[in-house]
């Protein structure tokens, strides 16, 4: 790909994109710590790492969406200021989102113009940009047919409009933030034979991806972000997967909880090619089997966004699906009148959801509501056949608040005042508390501090000593190596493998959960 | 973190829109000639500064308090009912069916007929724009604006070409018989001693439409029903997670706001018209509007703003009679109060947020 | 009915729809970027106002038309500003907006002129006369053969009954307000103003990531429904009538928005709704109840039918109306 030649122009070469020193706080969250990087011109530059990593944070300010609080910026040797994106756009910066920024009922003609027209006339703007079009097409190998409407054609040529976008503003430096997210295998290869291409005419591009693959696949060099720092930068020939999923995951200390070994029983969740579509018609879930049995956690571990909240919506009645789901022997109605989160209550089922505040809270209610909040129906929360009974649910919620240590312990106090641990204490509560046969959870210690993330882990496992089987999804891979008693990977909708957490690491399930299946060559 | 506290947000940001409202009002009075002081002191004086102008003070305000429940209920799921002036349409349609049609011994019986049709009619009248945004997501703003207007043409036809006596021009029904005739506060003060003039049309619907506060204050702070509907209004993703049904909520709670709306009929059909005229609503279904918003949603804060409103119109009627400040006036109050309470809420709220924010952070 | 009527119902038609026209033209400009403006009759009612009153004072109907274009851009900022600088509640906002017109216009009223709430009747430059095409048959020969103009119009050939009726002699309005149409076409269509406009009311956010301000092109946007309904407004009280009486809108300003939606926020479309609601009001105008087969329509039912098809219409049981994918949604950069 790159003759002597080439190598030599690179050496010299003022890289494409610098960043030194990028700094970047959302409140008390940093997103971003001390960001440097050099990326080549005429390179595919990967940034990889889990979610919440800030890769996206970085690509954002890169693009002008945000301001860094520290840290500056260079293109092409000369340093740049962003503050928006008409001055990255200037830059010669293009950005292909995650989620398409195009209009549907325009055609793709009409949404490569839109911003950069020439002149206040649409006619010949449109003639000009579909020579040019026809230009990049044959340059680039980006067929698109210009008059088709974007709600007309399928999500892979979607994305190849997002990227004429860019070139059509004459962006020398393409990010693309996880393209792959929303193709097929055959659409991802297609993508990969463009941005080849992009590359052989001098383009430089940037990659954000978490699918360890694509980065051995295409990439030249690839960064590896992890907590909102850069942890390394490699080149791709010099690397391999186990050390990527490694820089990925991290070797922490793991926080083990002390447990006694399952005692499984019976099976109580049975789950047969379950295969769920989102709105747009992605199938997000592409037929998975799984079964939990009473005294159990099954763990599902997997970065964000490869289809675990689906199988949790679901299962917690949120969201359609198609399949063969059975709890305690008896099916459950996974469409139409019956799948909804009181049937499942009511067939057994307890449900922590991955977001507390927008799912298992109601923000502005008192805790005391959101205690009864899925239950509201419950006999011992009524007074008579008409009202509830607050005094009641008052009382146990103030039960609830001091057997889980919530604090402040003041039922009055509306959902949101609580910190984010507390809050999930609460819904903790609420759903263990009621005994149920299976509790489904998600991301239970997502935003909670760390006296929190151990009472929640106990309270947990006592539920499953108690006998209840219980389906944990988490993106923390420590919490899954802590907690589970069999671990399950799921990577683009599938289940990649099974494995005993005293038989696999970290670093082989970071590479199942890259996308990486069998074990390492 | 709240940004402010409770009684700011409840309090505070409703009081300084309610002042912005009357500054500019006061402006308004100023440019077209006239003093707001003075007029600020007729309007008290007319409709607090005798019984007279209490009692159409509390009369206006009752209206005010059925429109203004109906549309805080809908509020609280999440949605906009503007159609309370054609649901009030319709149920004076029922509260004139009730009365004319059917032999009531007495009153007290036929108050809780009418009330039951003109609820009915009320609640029908809100079901179908109430079905098209649950099932086909059609726009309740707009089908509801839709409905205002065609139950115009309904009332118009009915009263014109159905219920009016034969050899009368007016379109608008019979006077209905003595037996239905609701007692007016002068009527029911009387007997224990309180004098009350006997010219104001407050009448025993009023102690209906408090009740009504007291159920509506029970029904959404007390019930399932109510915590369903709250649930919902706040957010939808939730109460997919709580298996709660947005088809039903969306039903029932326009059910219940229209058939609020439409009891407000027992008020000014029933206890002051005494028959079914053309136009009897008067806009007090958009008022409606503004008590909720004024009132926050909250059966007590409609309480006071529909009595405000009372007042405010009350006061408008007798500057109307005595200077040259029309009627209109208080339409105008009106629209500045749905205005800043309304639709200008961030700009009373935001820089009260910041205010709150920098007070917070100079104490730490 | 015989031709003669029709052309007259037709003529009628013309003269009604044109109101209807012009403020559904302002609520497509505004809803297609993105804004819900159910306060077009609001500001058409204070343009009737200002227009009637500044042309009763003046003397000039021009200088009434600017007052009550300037008058409805004012409600129309008010508009912008609740609901683009401070995301505030569209529908809430567009609904105050029509009380206040509806308070301010009689209070003014009455300070001004103590009417009652009206301006006083405008006569000669105070109001739009019709422009006469050459050739047609208009008042002029109606003085000089000393008879009225219906009577010379009946004597004469289909072709001159056409075109002096229905085609001649209407306001310079009413021909602006049919020349909006495809002026509107052009604009929304055919120029770059009007692609990121029609943009930014579907996905605000594509706009932003080209680097256009999605604010200004609002603001833009509400500012056209600001001129269009003063217009619409201006035309009501010094052209089809003469002069402003309280609530003279009627609810033009809904049934307005009632043929958008009916038209699926489609110009051409608008018109031809704006003129089959402006023909229903004619026919109801004209006749009061309608014999259909033996069948009586009554008159309120006429009155009706323009909301009841915007309700059939949104129902979706005559193909789905689909607005603008980002309407009544204030625009909030997303992370």
């Amino acid at each position: 790909m790159t003759g002597a030649h080439e190598a030599e122009r690179q050496a010299t070469a003022a890289p494409a994109i610098e960043l030194r020193g990028i700094s970047k706080s959302f409140g008390p969250v940093q997103a971003n710590k001390d960001i440097s990087i050099r990326v080549m011109p005429g390179t595919i530059h990967g940034i990889i790492g889990e979610n919440g990593a800030g890769k996206s944070t970085l690509m954002s300010i890169l693009y002008g969406f945000y301001k860094a609080d520290a840290g500056e910026i260079f293109v092409n040797g000369k340093k740049t200021e962003i503050p928006d994106s008409q001055a990255a756009i200037a830059a010669g910066i293009g950005m292909v989102f995650q989620h398409f920024k195009l209009v549907e009922n325009f055609t793709v003609l009409e949404n490569v113009v839109l911003g950069a027209e020439d002149g206040r006339l649409l006619r010949p703007s449109l003639a000009k940009a579909r020579k040019i079009l026809a230009e990049l097409a044959v340059e680039y190998e980006l067929n698109v047919d210009p008059d088709s409407r974007i709600d007309q054609i399928g999500v892979g040529m979607q994305q190849r409009v997002e990227i004429l976008k860019a070139l059509y503003r004459q962006a020398d430096i393409l990010i693309l933030d996880e393209p792959t997210g929303v193709l097929t295998p055959a659409e991802a290869d297609q993508l990969f034979r463009i941005l080849d291409r992009l590359r052989a005419e001098g383009k430089t591009i940037i990659l954000i991806t978490h699918k360890l693959r694509e980065i051995m696949e295409i990439t030249d060099t690839v960064s590896v972000m992890r907590r909102g720092e850069m942890t390394a930068t490699v080149k791709t020939t010099e690397t391999n997967p186990e050390q990527l999923a490694e820089l990925m995951v991290g070797r922490k200390v793991l926080l083990r909880v002390d447990k006694a070994p399952a005692n499984p029983g019976k099976t109580v969740l049975e789950v047969k090619n379950l295969r769920v579509h989102d709105r747009q018609g992605v199938e997000r879930v592409k037929g998975i089997d799984l079964t939990v049995r009473a005294g159990e956690i099954l763990g599902i571990a997997g970065v964000a966004g490869n289809g675990q909240s689906e199988l949790l919506e679901v299962l917690g009645g949120m969201r359609p699906g198609a399949g063969t789901v059975t709890l305690n022997g008896e099916p459950l109605v996974l469409e139409g009148r019956g799948a909804d989160g009181q049937s499942r209550r009511a067939a057994g089922l307890a449900h922590v959801p991955e977001d507390r505040q927008r799912e298992g809270l109601i923000m502005e209610f008192h805790a005391w509501e959101n205690v009864a909040f899925g239950y509201h129906h419950d006999p011992a929360y009524q007074r008579n056949a008409l009202m509830m009974d607050n005094a009641a649910l008052r009382r146990d919620t103030a039960a609830k608040m001091e057997k889980f240590d919530v604090r402040p312990p003041d039922p009055w106090l509306t959902a949101k005042n609580f910190s984010g641990g507390n809050q999930q204490k609460i819904v903790v509560a609420r759903e263990i508390e009621r005994n149920p046969d299976l509790l489904l959870v998600g991301q239970p210690t997502r935003g909670v501090d760390i006296g929190a993330i151990e009472f929640i882990h106990r309270q947990i496992v006592a539920l499953r000593d108690q006998g209840a089987a219980i389906l944990l999804v988490s993106v923390e891979l420590d919490e899954i190596l802590s907690l589970s008693d069999r671990i399950a990977v799921m990577f683009d909708g599938r289940m990649m493998g099974e494995r005993l957490p005293d038989q696999t690491d970290e670093t082989e399930l970071g590479l199942l959960m890259a996308g990486v299946s069998g074990k390492a060559a | 973190m709240d940004k402010m506290p409770k009684w700011a947000d409840v309090v505070l940001i409703p009081l300084i829109s309610l002042i912005l409202a009357a500054a500019l009002s006061a402006l308004v009075i100023l440019g077209i000639g006239e003093d707001p002081v003075a007029a600020v002191k007729m309007m008290v004086s007319g409709a607090l500064g005798s019984t007279y102008g209490w009692g159409y003070t509390l009369y206006y305000a009752t209206n005010f308090m059925f429109t203004g429940l109906a549309v805080a209920v809908a509020f609280h799921a999440r949605m906009f009912n503007i159609g309370g002036e054609g649901q009030a349409m319709l149920g004076g349609l029922g509260v004139a069916i009730m009365c004319l049609y059917v032999p009531w011994p007495h009153w007290t019986l036929a108050l809780i007929g009418a009330s039951g049709l003109a609820a009915l009619f009320g609640a029908a009248w809100a079901a179908i724009p109430a079905w098209l945004q649950a099932k086909r997501g059609s726009h309740i703003v707009i089908t509801t604006i839709m409905f205002n207007f065609i139950a115009s043409a309904v009332l118009n036809y009915v009263l014109v070409n159905l219920l009016r006596p034969v050899g009368s021009m007016d379109p608008a029904t019979a006077r209905f018989p003595e037996a239905v005739h609701l007692p007016t506060l002068h009527e029911l003060l009387a007997p224990i001693g309180i004098g009350f003039s006997k010219a104001a049309p407050a009448n025993v619907s009023l102690l209906v439409a408090v009740i009504a506060c007291v159920l509506v204050w029970l029904l959404i702070w007390r019930t399932r029903l109510g915590y369903e509907i709250r649930a919902y209004g706040h957010s939808e993703t939730g109460a997919l997670y709580a298996g709660i049904s947005p088809v039903r909520i969306t039903m029932i709670a326009m059910l219940i706001s229209g058939g609020l709306a439409g009891m407000m009929a027992i008020n000014n059909v029933m206890g002051e018209a005494e028959r079914l005229v053309l136009n009897a609503t008067e806009g007090a279904g958009f008022i409606g509007i503004a008590v909720a918003l004024m009132g926050r949603s909250h059966p007590f804060g409609v309480f006071l703003a529909a009595i405000l409103f009372g007042f405010l119109y009350q006061g408008g009627a007798e500057l109307a009679l005595w200077t040259s400040i029309p009627r209109e006036l208080i339409v105008v109050i009106q629209a500045l109060v749905i205005l800043f309470t309304g639709a200008l809420d961030n700009m009373v709220r935001m820089p009260l947020e910041k205010l709150f924010l920098s007070l917070r952070k100079g104490r730490a | 009915m015989d031709f003669l009527t029709l052309i007259q119902v037709l003529d009628s038609t013309v003269r009604l729809s044109t109101p209807l026209l012009l403020a559904c033209l302002a609520g497509l400009f505004s809803e297609r970027a993105g804004i819900f403006d159910i306060g077009l009759e609001g500001k058409m009612l204070m343009a009737a106002f200002f227009s009637a009153a500044v042309a009763a004072v003046t003397g000039s109907v021009w200088l009434g038309l600017l007052a009550g274009i300037a008058s409805s851009m004012v409600l129309a900022g008010l508009h912008g500003l609740a609901s683009i600088t401070f995301r505030g509640n569209q529908l809430i906002s567009g609904v105050a907006i029509n009380f206040l017109a509806a308070g301010m216009t009689v209070l003014i009223a009455q300070d001004w002129f103590r009417q009652g709430g009206r301006t006083p009747s405008l006569i000669g430059g105070g109001r739009f006369g019709g422009l006469e095409f050459p050739g047609a048959i208009g008042p002029a020969d109606a003085e000089a053969s000393g008879r009225p103009v219906s009577e010379l119009i009946g004597e004469a050939n289909v072709l001159q009954q056409i075109y002096s009726d229905l085609i001649s002699g209407h306001s310079i309005l009413v021909y602006a307000a049919f020349l909006a149409v495809p002026a509107t076409w052009w604009v929304l269509f055919r120029t770059r103003f009007g692609l990121r406009l029609r943009a930014v009311g579907e996905n605000p956010a594509a706009v932003d990531t080209a680097g256009v301000s999605v604010v200004g092109l609002r603001y833009a946007a509400i500012a056209i429904c600001g001129l269009l309904c003063g217009i619409a407004g201006a035309y009501l009280a010094t052209a089809l009538q003469a002069g402003f009486v309280k609530d003279m809108t009627a609810g033009r300003g809904y049934i307005a928005l009632a043929a958008l939606i009916f038209a699926k926020w489609r110009p051409w479309h608008a018109m031809w709704a704006c003129l089959l609601f402006g023909f229903l009001q004619a026919v109801a105008l004209r006749y009061q109840n309608i014999d259909v087969g033996g069948v009586v329509i009554p008159v309120q039912v006429m009155d009706a039918l323009p909301y009841i098809l915007t309700v059939v219409i949104l129902a979706g049981f005559v193909g789905k109306a689909i607005p603008p994918r980002a309407g009544g949604e204030p625009y909030v950069k997303e992370r």
